[in-house]
């Protein structure tokens, strides 16, 4: 396993880093997190339209561009560093992946390519209590009707679920837990958007009454489907939170070198410099732990479920110490609302809890590793 | 390890394969299990092959880091023992080969990978340690000779050792930087007396070194008359990477060293590796980091599996270890077999972090019987062992809070504390918690 991006993979980076530099500045970040729908339609269109980054890792025979795992996790690293407002976690890393993971050629035909295009905004519907992630905390039903079904329940933390065009959903059919894909416009669904502590990622609250569904796969094949796009998209998040962290530690960094008291620039202090020297080796080595998840993902190796575990955990770890040590470094003018330190921090503290906290995920690890997995 | 020159590498070994290749033929030519430890370490030095990632013309064959890697792999293979493994190879010689004179490097290098020198570090004292440019011995020029007089502390393996890297002050009207030369010390006279240290573990695995009118030639000064500073810097480098990075660039068994146990020389190469290998004990880079495996089977065993506590420790335990690892396979990819560099101090730092780490996830298992030591303790004692052994990474080979500040002035290129001693002749310093006399 090579442990270094190849000049393709930076130039990547490069180009997505430029364009949301222009697209997304902390100026446009600020005006699009204060709007309902939460993202710059121009912006999404371009997106997909100048640098093709919803289709670039959804297969090609489905409007995609084929790329691999680890170009996606490039692309969302830059994405968490300018924090960008957009429905992409929700429609490419969540739906997109659970629709690649379904094996299901004729859903792929019909909706992968509206969301390589960016014209279909998709999103993964599955968590119904705030504390279960998993298969185990589903109760809503689907039960079959005419040659499709109609679904029942309630879900919430829904990203973009009030913006999203379509949405899929994870229910409880005859069969066991099944994926199904929802119109958003179908009668008997109600959607209501969440006030947010990160404002710069939307969610909602969704109530299924009887609403017409198709079903994605077959009906009990939602368990494999959810546990394989939810550790992909672990990794996904990992990577926004590595791209955010390094922001946080640069800005710490240009701060404490511009910030004079005592006759002295404050990164002068050793009390400031080893909290920065603290913080750069928590972002590296959080960039190794998401860097080596996404190889091992890439490489299908049977190392995924111990390493991407790993990943959340420290990932949001990492991050969340960055995020809290950037805001007192800047002391009282890193807690003023003009200042962009708390946007990092709701990042931060969101996406901590976001697919399981990083207490859950070293449960998870440990218990792996009883089991006699990792090396 | 590398020496920051631009490798000129012989074309024949540009790819792994090719390096893979060249050393089974060389151990086809070369290796025989019969012969005398001596002869075999005389023909890997002369080969190049006994440190290969050094420069071609001093011993080595200027390999990259990663080529240099596929070379040692073939001698784990084949089960053969190298050059000594201590500071006389992993300190001295990079720091000889990059300042010494073509003669020293004659003198001192070759010694140091058939085994005939041991070597000790003679750099810290109870007023410098932190601090080590304040250090108060002494070398006063006497003829062709510096007479010496002082204490170090801290010297690892200073018994067995034949010579010493001292640092000492050859001027005090100058900043304390600029006064301090590095000598190539021989340890067997009259004026050096060493004291073996006990150490929190109980072991002695340190010396106290006293100096009273030691001599030394003036020709054993490496690099310039009161130049030491920088030549030190130069070990020091080497000494962070060989403490965080977990050396890698290594053969599987080493040799011993030291003009006083010549007489193993004289033993065959295969009896001494059967020896080793039946005498081994797994040890972790750090020296005293126990295997996470060894402790989940303690868990098992003990009914400890299901306690959250324990489960978050043993992750934890694994994500750092494995952490410590990766950074460390970046940093190679991204350096490209390049030269060392600041940077070298996050591994340093990171080791500490597992150590401290690993103590808290075997202490969290064992529970109560953590209270124990020796034979009675869990594990062998090498719990208790590891619990008394966690201050010292975070403190040898420049502390944790040293290597804070030269990541954050070297890496993250904060501004300097200003030091108030640096720019003041050294006779007029306040030093360590004693006046200057």
């Amino acid at each position: 396993m090579s442990m270094a991006f190849n000049e393709e993979q930076e130039e990547l980076r490069k180009s997505v880093r430029r364009f949301l530099e222009q697209k997304s500045s902390s100026a446009d970040v600020r005006k699009l997190m204060e709007t309902e729908e939460g993202y710059d339609p121009a912006v999404w269109q371009q997106m997909a339209e100048q640098l093709g980054l919803q289709g670039l890792a959804l297969p090609e025979e489905h409007g995609g561009s084929g790329y691999g795992f680890i170009e996606q996790i490039v692309v969302l690293e830059e994405m968490g560093r300018a924090l960008l407002c957009a429905p992409y976690f929700s429609s490419v890393v969540l739906a997109g992946t659970a629709l690649v993971e379904s094996g299901d050629e004729a859903a792929q035909k019909d909706l992968l390519p509206g969301i390589a295009d960016g014209s279909t905004i998709a999103t993964l519907a599955w968590i119904e209590s705030p504390s279960s992630w998993g298969i185990e905390g589903i109760s809503a039903t689907a039960k079959r009707a005419g040659d499709g079904y109609t679904i029942d329940g309630t879900k919430t933390l829904v990203l973009d679920g009030h913006t999203a065009s379509l949405i899929l959903v994870v229910a409880n059919a005859d069969g066991g837990p099944s994926l199904f894909a929802v119109d958003a416009s179908a009668d008997g669904l109600t959607r209501r958007k969440l006030e947010t502590l990160d404002m710069t990622r939307k969610a909602a609250a969704l109530e299924f009454s009887g609403v017409k569904a198709r079903l994605i796969g077959s009906e009990g094949d939602a368990t494999g489907i959810l546990e394989r796009t939810l550790r992909i998209a672990a990794v996904g998040l990992a990577a926004e939170q590595v791209g955010a962290a390094q922001k946080c530690l640069e800005a710490s960094v240009d701060y404490a070198k511009l910030r004079v008291q005592f006759g002295r620039p404050i990164g002068s202090f050793q009390a400031i410099k080893h909290k920065c020297a603290d913080m750069l080796l928590e972002v590296e080595s959080a960039k190794s732990a998401a860097y080596y998840a996404a190889w091992a993902i890439a490489d299908g190796t049977d190392e995924v479920p111990v390493v991407t575990a790993l990943a959340k955990a420290y990932c949001s770890d990492a991050f969340a110490s960055a995020a809290t040590e950037t805001i007192q470094i800047h002391g009282g003018i890193g807690f003023t609302w003009e200042h962009d330190a708390h946007l990092y921090y709701r990042r931060a503290k969101s996406t901590e809890q976001f697919l399981g906290s990083p207490a859950e995920h070293r449960d998870v690890l440990a218990g792996l590793l009883l089991a006699g997995q990792g090396s | 390890m590398s020496f920051g020159t631009v490798a000129t590498m012989t074309d024949d070994l540009a790819t792994p394969d090719a390096v893979r290749t060249a050393v089974r033929a060389f151990l086809d030519e070369s290796f025989d299990r019969d012969l005398p430890l001596r002869t075999w370490l005389e023909r890997l030095t002369d080969s190049g092959w006994a440190s290969p990632q050094w420069p071609t013309q001093w011993f080595g064959k200027s390999l990259s880091s990663d080529l240099a890697a596929a070379a040692f792999d073939e001698f784990r293979k084949a089960r053969v023992p190298g050059p000594p493994a201590g500071l006389g190879r992993m300190l001295a010689a990079p720091t000889i080969i990059a300042h010494g004179s073509d003669e020293q490097k004659q003198q001192f290098v070759r010694r140091i990978l058939t085994g005939e020198d041991a070597w000790c570090q003679l750099f810290s004292e109870p007023g410098a340690g932190s601090d080590l440019a304040s250090l108060q011995t002494r070398a006063e020029l006497d003829g062709s000779e510096y007479v010496v007089n002082g204490q170090k502390v801290w010297t690892s393996g200073a018994l067995g050792s034949d010579l010493g890297m001292l640092l000492a002050r050859t001027d005090v009207d100058v900043p304390k930087h600029r006064g301090i030369s590095y000598f190539a010390f021989e340890m067997d006279q009259p004026g050096v007396e060493v004291r073996p240290l006990k150490q929190i573990t109980g072991d002695a695995q340190f010396a106290e070194v006293f100096f009273t009118d030691a001599r030394v030639p003036a020709a054993n000064i490496i690099g310039e008359l009161n130049g030491g500073w920088g030549v030190a810097m130069t070990t020091l480098m080497n000494e962070r990477v060989g403490l965080g990075a977990g050396a890698s660039l290594n053969f599987p068994i080493s040799a011993p060293a030291g003009r006083r146990i010549q007489e193993q020389f004289e033993q065959s190469v295969g009896e001494y590796v059967d020896k080793v290998s039946k005498n081994r004990t797994i040890v972790g880079s750090a020296g005293r980091n126990m295997g996470l495996g060894q402790l989940i089977d303690y868990a098992k065993k003990h009914g400890r599996t299901d306690d959250p506590n324990v489960r978050q420790q043993i992750a934890k335990a694994y994500t750092l270890t494995n952490l410590l690892t990766w950074n460390g396979l970046r940093a190679k990819a991204a350096s490209k077999g390049g030269g060392l560099s600041p940077a070298a101090s996050l591994g340093k730092l990171m080791m500490s972090n597992v150590t401290r780490q690993n103590r808290e996830t075997a202490l969290t298992i064992v529970a109560g019987a953590g209270m124990l030591a020796g034979p009675d303790a869990p594990l062998g004692g090498s719990v208790a062992t590891q619990v008394l052994f966690t201050p010292a990474p975070a403190i040898y080979g420049g502390s944790d809070q040293v290597q804070r500040n030269i990541i954050g002035e070297r890496v993250l290129g904060l501004p300097k504390d200003p030091d108030i001693s640096r720019d003041v002749p050294f006779r007029d310093l306040k030093v360590g918690t004693q006046k200057n006399s």
